[in-house]
């Protein structure tokens, strides 16, 4: 398995959020802050590698017919370590990121990968597909947070550089609209329609080359 | 308990703190199943159903069990599990019983097991420690909200596939940014109170 082109499918011909459009409810709800950001596609990272290696090494013992209910447990446990964890060292996080961390149990990337992916392939290879499906979700967060942020509250980096981030926008123009849940579907609806558009681009690039 | 505080729930779950369109719960199904609005009645119908009785089931295991037993941090593991085998319980009982409304909710049922919103209603009762009454209230209005949200949806999408956009901006994306527009409808119902 080519590492270089798992990436390049994780962070943006196959990414989960944008093109295969997994898990967007968490995607849209949290993305107020870089910080939130951060924090949660971390998160699903280390869930999504941590799942996918188990699940790949179980796949031979784990029988067909109740294999969606075994992956659910085994997600379900790596969710509650994180959990804790982050209520123990991260409690600030914790607090923000609220219903939305136990909810990564339902995240349809992680069951999604492991029943695409990691049911399939070796241990190693289902790590890979791990960390680049994580690290795309990851990307494709911090990018909402990052024009969220700028356009709702009128920061940069919020949580991370500095408690309540670089101001850039001056008090009184930003539009608050962009940090509601408004401006959670704005913002997706374009960055995926931005997704697409770059996609095809490429495509026509590569067969252009080709045709040469 | 008085009428009042359930009456506040109620209201609070359908309009002003809506799952899907406040809350952002249950986006998947929202998105997937609002193209035509038959499907999206099913769906909606399913999703009541559910959550209610999902609400109930959680409350009680997590009252009788989970408390009891000092095993809270168990939570998450424990009403998925509870979800899941009640989607499959009601399914069978469905089929077995009901066989029309079966017909009619079958191929939406097992699809709710991943439905945030329904996870998310029984974290949310325990979140906002609600006693018995209130959780089932919840988690009945928290479903019809999401029936609300749905067929609005799917009506506004059922003209919109009609209308030309910018190629990029073709199926998903409109789609998106049309239900952006009604989550800024429903932003008309925050402020709203019952005293």
């Amino acid at each position: 398995m080519n590492f270089k082109k798992q990436l390049r499918e994780g962070l943006l011909t196959q990414n989960p959020v944008l093109v295969q459009l997994l898990g967007m409810c968490s995607t849209m709800a949290i993305t107020t802050s870089l910080f939130n950001g951060l924090g949660m596609g971390l998160s699903v990272l280390v869930i999504l590698v941590c799942s996918n290696v188990v699940i790949s090494l179980l796949r031979k013992v784990i029988p067909s017919k109740i294999r969606i209910a075994a992956y659910i447990v085994i997600i379900a446990g790596f969710v509650t370590m994180v959990d804790l964890l982050m209520q123990a060292f991260l409690p600030d996080l914790s607090e923000s990121l609220g219903v939305f961390i136990p909810l990564i149990v339902v995240n349809c990337i992680i069951l999604g990968r492991a029943e695409a992916f990691a049911s399939k392939h070796s241990v190693a290879a289902s790590a890979v597909d791990g960390v680049t499906q994580g690290l795309g979700y990851t990307a494709a967060l911090v990018v909402m947070c990052i024009i969220r942020e700028l356009l709702g509250n009128g920061t940069f980096g919020g949580g991370v550089l500095s408690a309540d981030g670089i101001r850039i926008i001056a008090e009184p123009y930003p539009a608050l609209m962009m940090i509601l849940p408004v401006g959670g579907f704005l913002t997706l609806g374009c960055l995926i329609a931005f997704s697409q558009w770059l996609i095809k681009k490429l495509d026509d690039k590569e067969k252009e080359a080709a045709a040469k | 308990m008085s009428v009042t505080k359930l009456f506040s729930i109620a209201l609070g779950a359908i309009l002003v703190n809506n799952f899907i369109l406040v809350q952002f719960l249950g986006i998947c199904p929202f998105m997937g199943v609002s193209k035509k609005m038959d499907t999206a009645l099913g769906m909606g119908v399913a999703v009541i159903f559910v959550m209610g009785i999902a609400s109930a089931a959680t409350w009680l295991i997590n009252e009788y069990l989970l408390v009891r037993l000092g095993l809270q941090y168990m939570q998450t593991v424990a009403f998925i599990l509870v979800i899941a085998a009640l989607v499959q319980l009601v399914e069978m009982f469905l089929q077995k019983a009901v066989p029309a409304l079966y017909q009619a909710l079958g191929i939406y049922l097992p699809l709710i097991t991943t439905n945030c919103a329904v996870l998310g209603v029984a974290l949310l009762n325990v979140q906002n420690s609600y006693n018995f009454i209130e959780s089932v209230v919840y988690g009945v209005t928290g479903g019809i909200g999401f029936l609300v949200a749905i067929c609005l949806f799917a009506s506004v999408r059922e003209r919109v596939d009609n209308c030309e956009c910018p190629k990029s901006f073709e199926g998903f994306p409109i789609a998106l940014i049309s239900a952006g527009l009604l989550a800024l409808a429903f932003m008309g119902f925050s402020g709203l109170r019952v005293f």
